[in-house]
């Protein structure tokens, strides 16, 4: 059995997260501060692909990134990328459909934390990056560590947006959740339920150390 | 001197409410804060600290730090008051050392402070593992372990008993003079601080 579709997925989820890590964590922060009319923007920006279907977002950035026209023919001719049909374009596609999943629970993570954290720490003297660094960041550990895993789980789920921008290449843009879906089309149910259960049994995993992660963390009175 | 001559709308229940305060504190001295709730004596303090800013006025200790018309607004970073806040503000992943750590690298003074502050046996200690007044003397400690010149607490003794409170205070008042700590002290309790603060201010009307 192939297990190419598998090594890319956990790749590109992989990538993805550390992306998103760290992209996210400042972009969350920021977010987590005063509301302006700008941030309630961009939080919508980030939230829409959880509710757009992922073969609109997969079309707009298929048509974006087009080498034949705009954005994609400028990239293409001045840095000779590309995004369409490519492995870097499945990580592009991964990062923006799965940002939600990192900004969210770490944004009100943040801001579950009260001000005078902050606060505190500024009349010790310390500038906003080492409050970030040594008193906000260790402090929302547990949702840090839930928003990577669900990054990376989503990412291993993703199909529409794949399909869209990445097409079926093996090797290249041909991750596990199109090779069940190819399969299935060639009636292939073995291949299929092979690579399907690899992903229920990872992702499973994966929630699964969460859930005990969070809940059962150990507690001692001395650090 | 430190002057403060400040303005500040609040938002209150009924309305918006004019903050107006005029105060000059002698270098050195201990002034009580006192008021009704909801006055403004925390957005007092945190006004001078740099955590709220003020809408209009002068904030001036040893140099200005908050002038609203010559647009001067130190962050509270350079302001370096010592402030303990009503709800401690303890960081969750620190132990009692690490606090004082996080403030100071002065490791005799972090002592210092622990013995007078009764946790030098529970250096190792995290904020959820002490008690209640453990915790508000942990903020204390934290507060004066950056040696303020300036140093503002907001109900800093409620959560201590009598006993405990005696003891402390003697010990506080013997570190301020020896840091010619300037110290503003907001607190409901009118006994709190008799024989101890020089002075007095009044915010909002008691009715």
């Amino acid at each position: 059995m192939d297990l190419t579709p598998i090594w890319l997925t956990l790749k590109l989820a992989a990538i993805t997260t550390l992306i998103l890590l760290a992209l996210g964590l400042p972009l969350a922060y920021r977010l987590s501060k005063k509301r302006s009319f700008f941030k309630i923007v961009i939080e919508a920006i980030i939230t829409m692909p959880l509710v757009l279907p992922p073969s609109v977002l997969g079309f707009y950035l298929l048509l974006a990134f087009s080498p034949q026209r705009g954005l994609g023919k400028w990239l293409s001719e001045v840095f000779n990328v590309q995004f369409v049909f490519s492995f870097q374009g499945l990580v592009l596609a991964s990062v923006i459909y799965s940002m939600p999943f990192m900004i969210s629970p770490v944004k009100s993570a943040f801001q579950q934390l009260p001000l005078s954290l902050s606060q505190a720490s500024y009349t010790l003297g310390k500038s906003q990056w080492q409050t970030l660094r040594y008193v906000l960041l260790p402090n929302i550990k547990p949702s840090l560590l839930t928003a990577a895993v669900l990054t990376f789980a989503h990412t291993l789920g993703e199909f529409g947006v794949v399909l869209m921008i990445g097409g079926n290449i093996p090797g290249v843009t041909r991750v596990a959740s199109i090779a069940v879906y190819d399969s299935v089309e060639q009636q292939d149910y073995p291949s299929a339920n092979y690579y399907s259960l690899i992903l229920f049994a990872i992702t499973f995993v994966m929630v699964m150390g969460v859930f005990i992660y969070n809940k059962y963390q150990v507690k001692t009175p001395l650090a | 001197m430190i002057t403060v001559n400040i303005q500040k709308k609040l938002k209150a229940y009924n309305g918006v409410q004019l903050l107006h305060l005029q105060k000059a504190f002698v270098p050195g001295s201990i002034t009580r804060i006192t008021g009704p709730s909801g006055a403004g004596k925390t957005t007092f303090l945190k006004m001078i600290a740099g955590l709220i800013k003020p809408d209009s006025g002068i904030i001036k200790a040893y140099e200005v730090w908050f002038d609203a018309d010559k647009k001067i607004n130190l962050p509270p970073q350079q302001r370096k008051t010592g402030f303990v806040f009503q709800d401690y503000a303890l960081f969750p992943n620190m132990t009692v050392k690490q606090h004082l750590e996080y403030a100071t690298d002065d490791a005799a003074w972090i002592e210092r402070l622990l013995a007078i502050g009764g946790l030098d046996t529970f250096t190792a200690h995290k904020p959820e593992y002490l008690s209640g007044g453990q915790q508000q003397r942990l903020a204390i400690l934290r507060a004066l372990a950056i040696k303020p010149r300036l140093l503002l607490m907001d109900e800093p003794f409620s959560a201590l008993d009598i006993k405990m409170k005696g003891g402390l205070l003697t010990d506080l008042q013997k570190l301020f003079k020896e840091l010619q700590a300037t110290v503003i002290i907001v607190s409901h309790n009118p006994q709190e601080l008799d024989g101890i603060a020089d002075d007095e201010l009044v915010i909002g009307s008691e009715v």
